[in-house]
């Protein structure tokens, strides 16, 4: 059995025949979009490293099938900036050195874009909550949530 | 880490469904928010030859005042039970459980109706259904019956339904309270709860007229605590009614251990927890 899939990821229109219904979204960005920039840790929704925009909501890929995504749009860590023109929250992470081995990263940038325009983020342990889905296990965290803390102040600044 | 092939079906209709898991004869799986499901197929621990997609069925999501009751339809989305003012408002003690319910991106795709169908013992809305005593509205080849949630979980991630039938929607009945806590430990925020409780009370000047218990992480289901409500109805409010209600709580209740926590801290744990809910439920009014 295969499917058809149609999805706008990062802007663009792509129309995938021949998906099988097993296909997870994650494998399907990487390996037949060729967007490697999602990264796969765990597969059953614990490390977070897969998550990325789906209709504006972040959600775990591991955790969808890739003809689930019919019609969706999707935004993956390679829609948030270029090397060159960093989003925001990408330019926290590199002032604050929000990463060290940069697995994690993927999944840590699209959770936090996804929390600056949910939450509030008035304090440290609402970012800490708003992280918790997602492990890393080189920075301790810190330098995480002050990257976040500061992409947050750029944004109240920015609206007031 | 990756599913094994099953046929995909994404019907319009609930009656669709049902006709879809009928044909699979018992080999059939219903996919809600998949946030359960989706890593039981990738370690193949399920292995369904016919996957039955119901998000494609729009008219399954709504949350809406009924009377004396609030419906919330099986599709709706945790976050948007978060999120929703009816439920904030109707609901206190749920809405304020949602936020331990998983993680943020859970919360996005998860259904309360997968949640209550995969019958976690130690997840929010299977325990929130015992303690509003909710009544579920299930469908199958038969037509529609409705289980009250006390009848509806049978052991850890077993509920009554047989294979062929469908969670449609869930009604809560509003509860009349003046004071009401919830409280949840677990070992990282948004893991399943070690253990945790809800607590209701209503009162007639300083005496408890009536108060509702459920706890969870401590049993194969979550448990409603009659036994205790019972026991503390009409009983005069003083500064031990909390250490009262702890001690009620834990001698009703032998949790079991596993990996995450030893059966004597799960214990400990929620007699504090219980002392902590009640102390908050009562200091709401004067």
């Amino acid at each position: 059995m295969s499917v058809t899939v149609s999805v706008t990821v990062n802007g663009t229109k792509y129309d995938v025949s021949d998906v099988e219904p097993r296909l997870l979204l994650s494998d399907f960005l990487r390996e037949t979009l060729g967007l490697t920039g999602t990264h796969v840790g765990c597969e059953h929704g614990v490390c977070g490293a897969c998550t990325v925009l789906v209709n504006g909501d972040s959600v775990r890929s591991c955790l969808m099938l890739a003809v689930q995504a019919n019609g969706a749009e999707i935004t993956t860590v390679e829609g948030l900036g270029t090397p060159v023109a960093l989003n925001t929250l990408q330019a926290e992470f590199r002032e604050h050195h929000g990463l060290q081995c940069g697995f994690c990263t993927p999944g840590m940038l699209i959770t936090g874009e996804d929390l600056l325009r949910k939450y509030p983020l008035a304090t440290d342990d609402e970012i800490r909550e708003g992280l918790s889905g997602n492990l890393c296990r080189c920075t301790g965290y810190q330098n995480i949530v002050a990257a976040i803390r500061a992409a947050a102040a750029k944004r109240a600044e920015a609206v007031t | 880490m990756k599913p094994a092939k099953f046929e995909y079906v994404a019907p319009a209709t609930v009656d669709a469904a049902v006709e879809a898991l009928r044909a699979a004869n018992g080999e059939g799986k219903v996919l809600a928010g998949g946030q359960s499901l989706l890593p039981l197929l990738n370690f193949r621990m399920t292995r369904p030859a016919v996957l039955v997609d119901l998000n494609g069925i729009k008219d399954l999501s709504f949350i809406e005042l009924r009377g004396d009751r609030v419906a919330i339809g099986a599709l709706t989305r945790h976050r948007e039970i978060e999120q929703s003012p009816l439920i904030g408002s109707k609901l206190p003690v749920m809405a304020a459980a949602m936020r331990y319910v998983a993680h943020l991106a859970i919360r996005n795709r998860g259904t309360i109706g997968g949640s209550l169908s995969h019958a976690d013992p130690a997840a929010e809305l299977p325990m929130l259904s015992l303690f509003y005593g909710a009544s579920l509205l299930v469908q199958g080849p038969s037509g529609r019956r409705t289980v009250a949630a006390e009848d509806f979980f049978v052991d850890a991630l077993t509920n009554c339904l047989e294979p062929e039938e469908i969670v449609v929607e869930i009604e809560f009945p509003i509860l009349q309270h003046d004071g009401w806590a919830f409280e949840e430990v677990a070992r990282r925020f948004g893991d399943f709860a070690l253990a945790s409780i809800a607590v209701s009370v209503r009162r007639r000047a300083s005496t408890i007229e009536d108060v509702r218990v459920a706890v969870m992480g401590v049993a194969d289901t979550p448990l409603r605590l009659k036994e205790v409500e019972a026991k503390l109805r009409d009983i005069a409010i003083d500064n031990q009614t909390p250490d009262r209600f702890s001690g009620l709580v834990t001698s009703c209740v032998s949790a079991n251990g596993d990996l995450h926590a030893s059966a004597e801290y799960r214990h400990h744990l929620l007699g504090r927890l219980a002392r902590r809910a009640m102390q908050t439920a009562l200091a709401t009014k004067g």
